[in-house]
């Protein structure tokens, strides 16, 4: 495969870089790309963002449409979150169903909303276990440089943001801003060789051994986690991880 | 963790410290393994982890199909997670699911960490983990199962992936999640890690937990681990080691 010589190639140079301090970019160790967030990108949909970490853009929308709750959750709203990691965005996704490494997007996001109680999901509820808001948060990678995992939280969480629960065309009464009531946000870093690299690229990322996402609230508490790759983390590091994730993430945070 | 409140004011931990099941906070349920119990796989094995039971199964090193997921370097490990459907107490819809598909994809990056891919390539080596009863712990019980029946198919590895959860229930860190602790709890950390070589290769974390929490958490999954890696290692020395008095007793091998 032409791809892995490639790879070991730019994994050379980069980790050369690297033992001199420095990223093929430029950027400081502990330093994210550049972020722009624009809100209500999409007017067809009921909230919806788009974002730029560096060349990686996301476009995500949220829908909401009336349906039944689940059974052990009656009077809760439902969350579903879907990843479109599609070849428009790079030639490294394929057409098909969602992929194992679109199914991971998808759920370390979801992960980041649900346990961060990013939404009150109970003011979701229209009518106990007969009507609910279900809420669709669908995350379309358009150009993608490496970390969705970051760039599709932050796109939901600002979609989310500017949602508006569409009651009047449902006849379910007025209409009202989605309930946001935490905004927890998702902080990747990835390891090369002793290296760890906060918001790596797509040339960072494929020569990466592992890779740890840590999403954090705005106490600084820990909400979720998803290490990835087949590398490892010592302890010490992944502890290392955690704070850079709550030292970023409330940077991140004041901007969305 | 939904940190649902239990029903009608159950507390998961009682004025005892105790937990619902008797447990103390950092204690496991008991965990039993065996190595190579089926006939057909090239390596296997059994565990029985409190009520979970789950089987795992190695074929391989064999060609890798589709072909074109060959890699000319190294072999390739494909992990694939089941849930049977009668394992939990509502039927479980039968297929890969994207829970399932997660879980996979998180058990072979670790499980690629300790195969020495690059002595095997353009094959695949396939590890089926099948959960056939369930309660709570089943990715760390099948990820603990399957480093046991790589090694039981004899497949050359760093070391053995030990694998286990630490979480929160009543603001208490505790160790091994129960199913109960597990529906009404406050956060939970699966854990993979290889003692020797003190690496971390798996790691996830769902709910609400301080940092000092999960610093605890994690101190006491990896101690676990340490335990269970044990365990691992009993199980493959009782099938491998010759039953006394075979070759006469004490018999040495030239």
């Amino acid at each position: 495969m032409a791809k892995s010589v490639m790879a070991d190639l730019k994994r050379d140079h980069i980790t050369k870089l690297l033992s001199k301090g420095m990223r093929i970019d430029g950027r400081k160790f502990d330093e994210p790309r550049p972020l722009t967030v624009e809100k209500d990108f999409v007017q067809s949909a009921e909230g919806s963002a788009r974002v730029h970490l560096g060349d990686t853009y996301v476009v995500v929308g949220v829908k909401l449409m009336v349906g039944q709750p689940f059974a052990d959750t009656p009077n809760k709203g439902v969350l579903t979150t879907n990843a479109e990691l599609k070849p428009l965005a790079s030639e490294a996704f394929e057409s098909g169903p969602p992929d194992q490494r679109s199914i991971e997007v998808a759920r370390v996001i979801d992960r980041g909303i649900r346990e961060g109680k990013a939404v009150d999901m109970e003011k979701l509820c229209i009518e106990p276990e007969k009507e609910v808001w279900i809420m669709f948060v669908d995350v379309h990678a358009i150009d993608y440089d490496g970390n969705l995992f970051d760039a599709g939280n932050i796109a939901a969480m600002a979609a989310l943001k500017s949602a508006v629960v569409p009651a009047k065309r449902a006849n379910k009464g007025e209409d009202y801003p989605l309930p946001v009531s935490h905004v927890p946000i998702s902080v990747t870093a990835v390891k090369i060789g002793e290296h760890i690299l906060v918001d790596p690229t797509y040339d960072e990322e494929i020569v990466a051994d592992a890779r740890l996402t840590v999403t954090t609230n705005e106490k600084g508490d820990l909400c979720a986690m998803q290490k990835g790759g087949s590398g490892s983390f010592r302890p010490e590091e992944v502890l290392r991880v955690v704070e850079l994730s709550r030292k970023i993430g409330a940077d991140i945070r004041s901007k969305i | 963790m939904g940190g649902t409140p239990l029903p009608d004011g159950i507390k998961l931990i009682d004025e005892n410290g105790k937990r619902l099941d008797g447990r103390r906070p950092d204690e496991l349920r008991p965990l039993k393994i065996e190595a190579g119990v089926l006939k057909r796989a090239n390596g296997s094995a059994y565990l029985e982890w409190g009520p979970n039971k789950v089987m795992a199964a190695v074929y391989g090193p064999r060609e890798c199909h589709p072909r074109h997921m060959q890699d000319p370097t190294k072999a390739l490990v494909q992990c694939h997670y089941n849930m049977a459907s009668f394992s939990v107490d509502d039927r479980k819809r039968p297929g890969p699911d994207r829970r399932s598909q997660e879980i996979s994809k998180i058990t072979s990056e670790a499980l690629t960490h300790v195969v020495f891919t690059e002595f095997f390539p353009k094959t695949s080596i396939d590890v089926y983990i099948e959960v056939l009863q369930a309660s709570a712990g089943t990715r760390c019980a099948g990820l603990t199962a399957a480093s046991v029946a790589l090694a039981d198919a004899g497949i050359p590895m760093r070391d053995l992936v030990a694998s286990c959860a630490a979480g929160k229930i009543d603001d208490t860190v505790v160790l091994d999640l129960g199913k109960e602790e597990d529906n009404f709890g406050q956060a939970d950390i699966p854990v993979g890690y290889i003692p020797r070589n003190d690496e971390i290769v798996l790691l996830q974390m769902d709910g609400d937990l301080t940092a000092d929490q999960f610093k605890t958490g994690l101190n006491m999954a990896i101690e676990a681990c340490k335990k269970i890696y044990e365990v691992q290692r009993d199980a493959l020395k009782r099938k491998y080691t010759l039953p006394a008095g075979r070759n006469g007793e004490g018999a040495e091998v030239n």
